[in-house]
Parts: C-alpha cells; structure tokens; sequence
C-alpha cells in the first residue's frame, strides 16, 4: 500500500485544480455500463457459480432455503462420478477437442491465405472478392446449417459431386464412425492395443479418444471453417495493410524471396493479429452450440455432442441444473487455460542465439545492427 | 510506462470494487424478487387459464385452441393457448421463473424430474373419468404410486406394409407375418436392389418392439432388466437380418424417418406408429399401404407405446378450473375430434368402438394397446435411452451382450 500513497497523492491533487470533479463526473457516465454490466453479466454468473455448487432442481428461486450446498458434488457427477454423466462429459470433451484441434489451425491457414491473396494490389476485383469470402460469415449459423444439412445428406450435393470421381459417399450426419479409426481401418486395423482400450479417461477409453472426430462432425469442421475464415480474413487484411511497405522493400534489397519474405517480414508482424485470431477462434471453437441444437442435437451416436450443448441439454432437458452449470465453468476454465497457454507460446522472445546466427555477417565485423532487420518492430504493441 | 502503473492498477482495483458494489446492490435490491416462494404471486388465481403445447402443426394447434374456447363458453373461464417452438426448455424456464403455464403438454420421461421437485401436480386421482384410461397408460404416468396427470391420447407401433410391392413379390393377405420367421422370410422376399424388405429407425423407441416380443424389456416392475436373455435374443434376431440385408435402418437407406423409407419406396415395410398415416397422405398420397399388427415373438405379440399428458403446474392458481378443463379434453367426444383432426388414438377405452369404426384400416394400432410396453419413466430415464440409441446404431457390427449391459448399469444407477 506505502507504495502507492506517493500515486495517490498526485492523483487527489489534481481535484483542487481545474480538473476538480472530473472522476465523479467520470464514474457517473460509466455508471450505467457498470451497472448494466453488473445486472445482466456479473450477477448472472455468480448466480450460475452457486447453481453448479447447490442441488436446485429448477424450481423457484435458486437462493431459497430449500436448496442446499452440495460443494463439489456436481462437478464429481461430470468428472468422477463413474457413470453415465461422466461418460457423456468425456464424449463431449472429445469431440470438442477434435473440432478445436481441426478447426482452429485450419480456419486460421486460410483465413491468412485468403487475406493475403486479396491483399494485393495488382488484384483485379478485389472488393468483389473480399465480399465473396466475407459472405458466409455474414449468413446466419442456424441457414448455413440447414443449408449444410442439404448438401451433405446422403443424396446431396457433396455426395453427387464425389460420385463424378467415383467417390461412394458416406451417409454424412448419420455416420458415427471416427476418420482416424477409419483410416487405421482401411490399413486393417480395426481394434486397438489393450494398453488403450482398457484404461479410460472420464469413461472414454483412450482408443475412442483417439477415434478422431466421426463423420458428421468433419461436416461440421468444414462448415466452421468455410463460416469463419472469411471474418478472421478481415482482421488480417487489416493487419496486413498496417504493415509499411519499407520492410517489404529492404528485405527486398536483402535478396529475400516472396517465400522468405513471407515467413521472416509478414508474418512475425502480424503477430498481434495472429494472437486475436487464435484468441477468437479458441473461445468461438469450444462454445459451439448452435450448429449442434439445429443441426444433431448429439447425433449420430453422441459424436457431435459437445460440451456446451451437453450444459444445456443437462439443465433444460434432464432438470440437472447444478450438473449443467458445472459443465460450463468447467468449459470456462479450459476456454481460459488454453488461452493463456497460447498467449505464453506467442509471447515476444528475445532472438535465439541460433536464429541470430543467419543474420550474423559472416566475418567479424557483426556489429549490434546486423540484426536490425530481425527487429520486431511491428510486433511490439 | 511504469511510473503510471500503480495508478492503473489502484483504479482497476476501484473499478472491480465499484462492479461487485453494483452487482451486490443489484443482488439485494433484487433479492426479494428471487426469494419469492414459488407460485407465491399466482396462488391467488387470476382466473385466466394459460395452456402451453408442442403442436405437431396447424391441425392440432386448430383443434386444441377450438376444444379450450368451446370450454371457455361453456364455463365462463377464459382460457389461452400458446404453442412452444420448444417445449421442454419453455417447461423449464417457465418452472424456475415461478410462472408456468397452468396447462401443458408433458412428455413421461419428463414427468419424473418434475415430479421430483414437485413442479406439478398430481390430480389424476381426482379425475372422474379415471377408470376409462387404458390401465398401461394410467402406468405410464404414475409416479411412486400417484396417478399424475391424464394422458391426452395415444399412439403405438405396427407394421406398415406398400400393398404394390407386397402384390408384386407374390404375396397375399394370408401372408402377413405372425411370427418373426414369417417376418424374415417376406422382408427377404421384399428386398431386391436398392430396397429393403423392412426398415425402422436406429432407436430403442422402435428396436425396443422386437425385445417387448422376445418377453424383455428395459425395465420390469421397477427393475432394470436390460441384459435379461429376452433382450439379447431380440437384438440378435435384428442384427441377423440387418447384416443379411433384409432388414435396415432408415438413415441406412438415406430416409429421415420410417415413413420416409416407405413413401419412397426405399423400403417395403417399415415400423411405425398413427402419425405415419397423416405423413403418407400429405406427402406421399400416391403410395398404398396397409397396418397390420407387428408379429409375435418368442415372448409372444409386443409393441411400444407413445403418449403425453395433460400436465397441470403445482404453482397454478387455477387448479380446479384446470382439472375441469382436463376432463373435458379427454371426453369421449372430445378426444374422438382430436383424432379426426390430426390422428391420434383416444386414451380412454369408452372411445375405441367409435374410433375403430371410424379407422377401419388403422385398427391394428389400437389393438396394440392390450400389449404394449412403455419407455421407461424415471428420472434420468431419458439420457439413458439417448445413450443406448447411440450404441444402437453400430448394431450391426457391435455386440449386443455389450451394448445392453452398458444400458443395464445405466439403467441400475437410476432404478435405485
């Protein structure tokens, strides 16, 4: 606290000045938001933290006396309870993970691919162009949905299209079965080491973790991917165009090609933009719902059921309230983790000795502006 | 940079305290509307009847919205009627809120969650016409040995049949399968390329007919009963005829549904129950079909059946105007309009003479009401059912002593 005073001080002193009144009249226009923000954000959710802790079943008042604390009880019911919730639990978290795992990478890859297509100048159309990527993200997820329902049915497009390269189809948002085990099946095998089908995590044994996501999930990932990337190739365009052409050019001078010039100027700039990409995609990837309620409500064979639809069907569905509210901050706390996992890869690091070393001038003279041109300028926020 | 930091981190420190003063204000000043004891505002009865149901369309929205007026007439209590875009959710947000509707549409594997936190209430003792339900729907919805509520109507599985086809592979009226060796033998006679002989969904709600034939079921008084020998037989008796090609599962012939797989012709029969008949005549008039009763097992003749109630909220202030509402809904005549307007079966047997006269070529539904069984009502049963549905669709390559003893111990935590 005596480390403060000295700032305290100087920020009392400046209401005898002119500036007197100028942090009540300042709380009094960020009062509406913060009480807004508190009412309709901050007490909901406290309201749900005591949910996921009690044993209200979904009548009356969550606060009334005849609901009691049950502590940790309803997040053991999700995680260790041994039996049909933990299992729907693990099956949600699988294939959320899958999706994630498939979605965020690459929505990411070709929103950048994308951006940087449309990015340049020479382009013919470009506005035509960037409104055509954009498009998908405009429509709304329950159309697409239906739209993609339609397209990969058995007789739709998607399969039409694969019968003129005398592809048969599957029978997309009714096939359960998991791509990697497909593949390891296609090489013939079908059932996994002991080691992984006896030992479960959350009720799924390691082999069905392992099953990749089913069929009609990979519907789903492409949908994500076609719906987004055209959203996330706003922001690298507009990360793109922040990025002076100088560099560009002394790189240039340098005699690095488009490839290098890529990998080593563009993209080490548009770290930020990476980070809110990833960021976004992380969050939006582990909270998809909507897909899910329009499309399969879980199906076919629970592998399109995900964490977040699961906290929904728990509460309104089957009357688990506490169980369902567990779910959700159980998704909170990954949501967050994995956040921060990723900030800390993305983090600015100092340049290793071994990638110093390219842009050391070979002779001795390797003065401290060599590696001016390694300097992240631009990723500096 | 630094130099402001202590300053920045004192106001974010106030800002947070500003928010959980707000957010605790809030909290308090609206304490008195979440402590409300529930249905405390309502007790009073307002006199006006709200009644919320999952409308299957226009038909059955007509029907209902013109009984409730008719009875508003007649008693002098005005009445509305809302339909749910989703009723389950609207249930619950309707029960946590303290406001639900007085009315409802109540699915049963619904009924014993609200049951247990005593959201509605149970009359169906105080009902007049009580002794006139069928006694396996009075079951149905009977909770802990309460009668809760009054079934609306009802429906049950059977066999439907394409006559063209049935006619085109040779076969007679005298071939209609009674046994499940007669069922084999005309679905492989009906199978040719590209069609099945029979199709049904990838679902205990229609798999579970041929374990009520075997003698099995999920749950027998009140015990989980899912690995019982009957079952196994049941389900090795589908996946036989599933793998031989005779028999397949609708989404395994790119149909939605039953009734799908029959009105395209992607299959020659399939399992389905009355709400097939209104499909086939607006979407696929032009194909004939017959009804005729699922064949006997070795347990001998089986089927399930499917029904809702009339649910009446514990926190209605209109109780007693509801019941009477109730009991003019589920009137002989009543329910025979219902029937005649969007196709179920009346709950009551005092209307089976008049519905059967009526539906000639439907009565094989109807006479499955003396044996048919019920999905399991206790709570949890739901996700139970949800779970053995996705391991039924990988019949045809699983186990079914495995996927049933899964179901069993689902089963056991919940029966306890």
């Amino acid at each position: 606290m005596s480390a403060l005073s000295p700032a305290r001080r100087r920020a009392g002193s400046s209401s005898s000045g002119i500036r007197r009144g100028e942090a009540a009249a300042g709380w009094l226009f960020t009062a509406p938001v913060l009480i807004i923000l508190g009412v309709f954000l901050l007490v909901p959710v406290l309201m749900a933290l005591w949910v996921s802790f009690s044993d209200w079943t979904g009548r009356g008042s969550p606060f009334s006396s005849n609901v009691g604390f049950v502590g940790l009880d309803n997040y053991a019911a999700v995680t260790t309870g041994g039996g049909l919730a933990e299992r729907d639990f693990g099956t949600a978290l699988r294939n959320n993970a899958w999706y994630v795992l498939l979605v965020v990478p690459l929505q990411t890859a070709l929103s950048l691919f994308l951006a940087v297509l449309v990015n340049r100048a020479i382009l013919r159309g470009r506005g035509f162009f960037r409104t055509a990527f954009y498009f998908p993200s405009v429509t709304s997820s329950v159309a697409i949905t239906v739209l993609w329902l339609f397209l990969f049915s058995s007789s739709g497009a998607i399969n039409e299209v694969l019968s003129w390269l005398g592809v048969n189809g599957p029978n997309w948002f009714s096939d359960p079965s998991g791509v990697v085990h497909n593949l390891l099946g296609a090489v013939g095998v079908t059932s996994g080491p002991a080691f992984l089908t006896g030992n479960t995590l959350l009720g799924v044994s390691w082999w069905d973790w392992l099953a990749g996501p089913s069929v009609a999930m990979s519907a789903f990932i492409l949908m994500a991917v076609f719906t987004t990337s055209g959203t996330f190739m706003l922001l690298f365009i507009a990360g793109l165009q922040n990025i002076g052409g100088d560099v560009q050019e002394a790189a240039m001078m340098d005699g690095a090609n488009g490839w290098q010039r890529f990998w080593r100027v563009t993209l080490p700039q548009l770290k930020p933009v990476l980070f809110t990409v990833l960021t976004l995609g992380l969050i939006g990837t582990w909270q998809v719902f909507d897909q899910i309620y329009t499309g399969t409500q879980g199906g076919p064979g629970k592998t399109t059921l995900t964490p977040a639809y699961l906290s929904y069907s728990a509460a309104f569905l089957s009357q688990q309230w506490g169980q369902g509210a567990a779910i959700a901050f159980v998704l909170f706390v990954i949501i967050v983790a994995l956040t921060i996992l990723q900030r800390f890869v993305l983090r600015d690091r100092p340049v290793s000795r071994r990638r110093l070393r390219q842009y050391e001038v070979p002779a001795a003279a390797s003065g401290s502006g060599a590696d001016r041109p390694r300097a992240k300028k631009g990723a500096q926020r | 940079m630094t130099r402001h930091t202590p300053i920045r981190r004192a106001r974010g420190w106030l800002a947070a305290g500003a928010l959980l003063t707000t957010g605790a204000l809030a909290l308090t000043a609206c304490g008195s509307g979440f402590n409300d004891s529930p249905g405390e505002g309502q007790a009073s009865g307002s006199g006006k009847l709200s009644i919320l149901i999952g409308s299957s369309g226009d038909a059955e929205t007509k029907a209902v919205t013109d009984a409730v007026a008719a009875w508003s007439e007649k008693s002098g209590v005005p009445a509305e009627v809302q339909t749910a875009n989703d009723l389950p959710q609207q249930l619950s947000q309707g029960f946590a809120a303290g406001s639900p509707p007085d009315l409802f549409y109540l699915a049963p594997e619904a009924l014993a969650g609200y049951a247990a936190n005593g959201s509605i209430a149970a009359y169906g003792d105080d009902l007049a016409n009580k002794s006139d339900f069928y006694p396996s729907l009075v079951d149905n919805f009977t909770v802990d040995g309460k009668f809760f509520c009054a079934p609306k109507d009802f429906s049950t599985l059977a066999l439907i049949i394409n006559t063209d086809l049935w006619s085109a592979a040779g076969l007679t009226d005298a071939d209609i399968p009674t046994t499940w060796d007669q069922l084999a033998s005309v679905a492989q006679k009906l199978t040719t390329d590209g069609r099945v002989g029979l199709a049904f969904g990838a679902e205990y709600q229609r798999v579970g007919a041929f374990m009520a034939q075997a003698g099995g079921g999920l749950v027998t008084d009140g015990k989980a009963t899912a690995d019982s020998s009957a079952n196994v037989e049941a389900l090795t008796y589908v996946k036989t005829h599933l793998n031989d090609g005779s028999f397949a599962f609708a989404s395994d012939v790119g149909a939605g549904w039953g009734g799908e797989a029959l009105g395209t012709q992607k299959a020659a029969m399939v399992i389905e129950g009355n709400w097939i008949t209104g499909a086939m005549k607006a979407d696929y008039p032009d194909v004939k079909y017959k009804v005729a009763e699922l064949p006997a097992g070795p347990g001998g003749k089986g089927t399930l059946q499917f029904t809702n109630c009339w649910g009446l909220a514990a926190d209605s202030g209109n109780q007693e105007q509801a019941r009477d509402l109730v009991q003019y809904l589920t009137s002989t005549d009543q329910q025979l309009a219902f029937s005649k307007a969007f196709g179920p079966m009346p709950s009551i047997q005092s209307a089976a003479d008049a519905w059967s006269s009526a539906n000639p070529d439907q009565t094989a539904f109807l006479a499955g009401a003396e044996y048919a069984q019920f999905p399991p009502n206790m709570a949890g049963a739901a996700d139970v059912i949800t779970d053995f549905n996705a391991q039924l669709e990988s019949l045809k390559t699983g186990d079914p002593q495995a996927l049933l003893k899964t179901a069993q111990s689902n089963l056991e935590a919940i029966t306890k």
